[in-house]
């Protein structure tokens, strides 16, 4: 008698329980497109292709679908890490994370021969100048995405650190116990 | 000279870890010695085996995680915790209850959360609990107060501890709350069962109990010693005592035959070890004088429920435990007021008192 | 008892072994011989770095315009002493770093000449507003390490109605005691430029705190003040940090400032107690600051005191005049030894900010090794804020930033109570501060990547008008030559026409 009640009890919770769970998914089903939306958003948005996508959003909807890791955006930084997998529910251990420093391309004077090809790949405009012109780059508005060291016949343009200057120190981070 | 940028403050208060758990140990010494001579060599024979297994069983976890063990031998918390394991154990138990205490403490207590400072629970009062369940024979056979010299010499306390040799059936009994357990399963009422109770052997310790556990005086004794030299904060012993004792008082006052005095709730048990030692465990005891009262509080509620109404007779263990378990919750939702705001994290408005 | 829990006068803080018996006791020393040369920086003070006036070989004289104010919060330089332009360069800054920072260096030719100036003939009877725009140029920034532009201060406080002019003299660092002797040996400059302040803000009246470690400094001061019945001298307990203009307005008024704002929302400024000298001398003496009281202590160093040294000087030199043991140094430190900046090498300038320079010795550090936290809560309870260190500092290490944040990492103010006690040395300030530098950088490329996003669809725009417009052109290229051809082939036909 006693087996037979809990076996009915027993059935009757997992029928209702089943039954609720699917209730639960068919009518509060949560729209999954936005998502992609709000990824893009977060990303530096530069296109530059450092992840292996040919741009943000390819990227963004690569990570919604969880085709790519939350940490395949080099210039997005240990910040948009610790934000994507917040966004997306995602645990990341983050304890090691090293941002890299971020670069900017240079001209170097001796060797450009002003012949515009740079900046006509530069995605933010952050190189000036003029055909047969020696160009320089805007440091602020310069994303580091290399476009234009490939595109340079005569590799004056190279990646540079932004320097350092006490405007811009922070302190370090401290050495782990 | 050195070329990283250093950060202040450049001097420190002289405090250091290896300090702190050196006093603490220190303030235990006086209930320890006591136990030992309360109740001979076996006594003494378990609080090494437990404490160098303690040691032990540090190393080997420090050895498996790739770490020199040295150093954080050195800073005494292994010790520490050998130490109040054996304090809680029965002084006569055989020596394995000893090293399976330490096991637990120290691998499943304390290293399998990370180390020092990482774990949830206790480690004394989860190897406390573990054994209890485990070995419930072992861990509540008492011996009788049987004092250096008067019992079994160096050699048959030797057998004893480490071959069970020794019908101990003839030398134990109940400690005082097992006593009263018992008794009320038997109707009977609080005056017949206690009437050879005595108040003054109470608290100097000279009854049937755990090792370290009988002396409420050197135990106390230890606890101000903590308190006066700043290692322990008065918010976990104040709130936890005093909800015993009232809680004790009202049932006393309410049905005097059925419930114990507060006397009796503060004399019997682990209640001074637990409020001094084990519950102020700074790892798994919240961060803020408000959470800690309100820790304490919870400690000593639950210990008096379980004492009163719960299948064991101490319920010290499982009441520290259940505490632990909701420390990170308390110090979730209990934080300091931050300056210049209220409790929510709002800023103050410009107009405030 | 809740309240008073949630409100205590006093909260957290340590007290710390003071050290300050080794120099108190000295008068300040005022014979410092001149240096050979003066390195000024141009940023000495919160806000945009000063903009040079003069060229190199130009003769200056003491208290010349060297550098003038940028914008609303700056602050101008000044030649401590006469002599010549010899570089204006790149020079190591006194920072933790030594980065450079761009320095007006002048070869001093000893003559001391000062630069005509006009003094008021009444300072008491100036106007509040030209009071504010003399303490402005003459370079005076709150000396107490803060170094926010005075003058800003002052104006700020009497578009505000101030009611009270807190003059904060805790001096709560160990070690230091430039503004206890400043005022044991000068509490009547002291209060002339209390007095100033007050009527440059329109404050009815003043407080004067005094840490109760400085006994003779509580006296001279209550007697300087006592024919004034609006400044008013008080005691404040000594525990560090007291000189958290914060916590002692609690102390005395009972009154927090709201996390969101300023002393100002209250009704309350707040200046050091040098500030008030500062503006004494610019005012009445029409000097601008050139010149400061540094404490010169530790334990490697022979002749511990105070000294007043012109801006400029380079801090080895000020170390060699109170006989410092090389072989004893261990770390050097410009300002006190709680919240002052370690510095890589003596050979870098005294500026505005420094109130001491200290040279300890290995045993007066600690640098044992860090061990685990074992949650013991001593930062928390010795924190003045009310953070959680631990837990912030935890966040920090597995790099959680925005949830250091939420903990208050932002209301830290670096006092470094919670190192001070922490037994197992955990660098805790050091992370705080790594945090929020990390936090501005976060900030800054947030942003970048706001004006990246703006100029990329800039850019889509333009290419995409240029591709539209060259369309058209090639439309309307076809269009005319399909007129042309229309034409000709018209013309053509009727030629066919006429001929036939």
């Amino acid at each position: 008698m006693y087996v037979l009640s809990a076996i009915v009890i027993m059935a009757a919770l997992g029928l209702v329980l089943g039954l609720s769970l699917g209730i639960a998914a068919k009518y509060l089903k949560v729209e999954s497109d936005p998502l992609v939306e709000r990824v893009e958003e977060l990303m530096p948005g530069s296109q530059c292709g450092q992840c292996g996508f040919p741009g943000c959003r390819p990227a963004a909807e690569a990570l919604v679908s969880g085709a790519a890791p939350v940490t395949l955006c080099p210039p997005g930084g240990t910040a948009l890490v610790e934000q994507l997998a917040k966004l997306l529910g995602i645990d990341v251990d983050l304890s090691d994370a090293q941002d890299q420093d971020p670069m900017v391309a240079r001209v170097s004077e001796e060797t450009c021969t002003g012949c515009t090809r740079c900046f006509k790949v530069c995605p933010t405009d952050a190189i000036v100048g003029a055909p047969k012109q020696i160009h320089a780059v805007v440091a602020d508005a310069c994303i580091g995405c290399k476009k234009c060291v490939e595109v340079c016949p005569t590799e004056c343009l190279q990646m540079h650190p932004i320097e350092v200057t006490l405007r811009n120190w922070r302190w370090p981070k401290p050495l782990a116990a | 000279m050195n070329t990283k940028p250093i950060s202040g403050p450049h001097i420190a208060a002289i405090r250091r870890v290896d300090q702190i758990m050196r006093q603490v140990i220190l303030a235990l010494v006086p209930a320890t010695a006591f136990g030992v001579l309360l109740f001979g060599w076996p006594a003494l024979y378990l609080l090494v085996v437990t404490v160098l297994s303690a040691m032990l069983f540090e190393a080997f976890c420090l050895k498996l995680k790739g770490v020199a063990a040295t150093p954080s031998l050195r800073d005494g918390s292994a010790i520490l915790t050998g130490l109040l394991v054996a304090m809680t154990l029965p002084p006569w138990a055989p020596w394995w209850i000893g090293v399976a205490g330490s096991a637990i403490a120290i691998v499943l207590g304390k290293q399998v959360y990370g180390g020092l400072g990482q774990n949830v629970f206790n480690p004394a009062m989860l190897a406390r609990v573990a054994l209890l369940i485990s070995f419930p024979i072992e861990m509540t056979t008492w011996a009788n107060v049987t004092p250096l010299f008067t019992g079994p010499g160096l050699i048959d306390s030797f057998a004893l501890t480490f071959f069970g040799l020794d019908s101990t059936d003839a030398v134990t009994g109940a400690t005082t709350l097992g006593l009263v357990k018992t008794g009320f399963s038997q109707n009977l009422t609080l005056p017949g069962i206690l009437a050879d109770y005595s108040s003054f052997l109470a608290m100097i310790g000279w009854e049937r109990g755990s090792l370290g556990e009988t002396s409420t005086l050197l135990v106390l004794g230890g606890g101000v010693w903590l308190l006066r030299k700043g290692v322990i904060q008065w918010h976990i012993p104040v709130s936890l005592l005093a909800t015993v004792a009232v809680l004790s008082s009202l049932f006393h006052l309410w049905d005097g035959a059925h419930y114990l005095s507060p006397w009796v709730h503060l004399n019997s048990g682990a209640l001074m070890l637990v409020a001094f030692f084990i519950a102020t465990d700074y790892v798994t005891s919240p961060n803020t004088p408000l959470g800690q009262l309100i820790f304490g509080a919870g400690c000593g509620l639950l210990i008096f429920v379980i004492r009163s109404w719960g299948g064991y007779p101490e319920g010290t263990g499982f009441a520290v435990l259940l505490m632990n378990a909701v420390t990170p919750l308390i110090d979730h939702y209990i934080r300091p007021r931050i300056y210049g705001r209220y409790r929510n994290g709002k800023p103050l408005d410009i107009s405030n008192p | 008892m809740l309240a008073f829990l949630e409100n205590p006068r006093l909260r957290g803080g340590i007290h710390a072994e003071e050290h300050k018996q080794e120099t108190c006791g000295q008068t300040i020393a005022s014979d410092f011989p001149l240096p050979k040369k003066l390195y000024i920086p141009v940023q000495q003070h919160v806000g945009k770095p000063a903009e040079p006036v003069v060229k190199v070989g130009d003769k200056v004289l003491k208290g010349q315009l060297l550098a003038y104010s940028q914008g609303t919060i700056s602050a101008p330089v000044h030649a401590p002493t006469s002599g010549k332009i010899i570089d204006v360069q790149d020079f190591p800054a006194p920072h933790p770093s030594a980065l450079p920072v761009r320095t007006v260096i002048i070869e001093t030719d000893g003559l001391e000449q000062w630069a005509p100036g006009n003094l008021p003939d009444d300072p008491f009877a100036m106007a509040p507003d030209q009071i504010c725009t003399r303490v402005g140029e003459a370079g005076v920034v709150g000396l107490g390490g803060a170094v926010f532009p005075s003058a800003v201060k002052l104006s700020l406080g009497r578009k505000n109605q101030i009611h009270t002019l807190l003059i904060n003299a805790g001096e709560c660092e160990p070690y230091l005691t430039c503004d206890d002797r400043l005022m044991r040996e000068r509490a009547g400059e002291i209060v002339s430029g209390i007095r100033l302040m007050l009527r440059g803000m329109e404050a009815p009246k003043a407080m004067v705190g005094i840490e109760d470690n400085k006994p003779e400094a509580y006296q001279v001061m209550l007697a300087a003040c006592r024919e004034f019945d609006n400044i008013s001298v008080e005691q404040v307990p000594t525990r560090y940090p007291m000189g958290w203009d914060r916590q002692m307005l609690r102390y005395l008024t009972g009154q927090e400032i709201p996390a969101d704002g300023r002393a100002t929302d209250i009704g309350v400024v707040v200046h050091n107690v040098a500030t008030a000298h500062a503006v004494y001398k610019a005012i009445c003496l029409g000097q601008p600051l050139i010149s400061r009281v540094v404490t010169v202590s530790g334990g490697a160093v022979g002749k511990p005191r105070n000294v007043e040294v012109p801006i400029g000087t380079l801090m080895s030199e000020v170390l060699a005049f109170c006989d410092l043991d090389k072989s004893k140094l261990a770390r050097l430190i410009m300002g006190g030894p709680m919240m002052g900046d370690a510095l890589p090498f003596a050979e870098v300038p005294v500026v505005k900010a420094c109130n001491g320079i200290l040279a300890l010795s290995r045993d007066e550090i600690e640098e044992p090794e860090v061990q685990a936290c074992i949650r013991c809560s001593s930062c928390v309870t010795a924190c003045p804020v009310g953070l959680l260190p631990l837990e912030m500092a935890s966040r920090i290490k597995a790099n959680q930033l925005d949830s250091a944040v939420d903990l208050g990492l932002k209301d830290c103010i670096s006092c470094g109570t919670c190192s001070y006690v922490c037994p197992s040395n955990i660098p805790l300030v050091h992370y705080f501060k790594f945090a929020s530098g990390e936090l501005v950088k976060r900030q800054q490329a947030e942003h970048k990547a706001e004006q990246t996003k703006r100029l990329m669809n800039d850019r889509n725009e333009r290419m995409e008008r240029i591709r539209l417009e060259a369309e058209a052109e090639a439309q309307r290229a076809a269009e005319a030559r399909a007129a042309r051809m229309a034409a000709q082939a018209a013309a053509q036909q009727q030629k066919v026409e006429e001929s036939a």
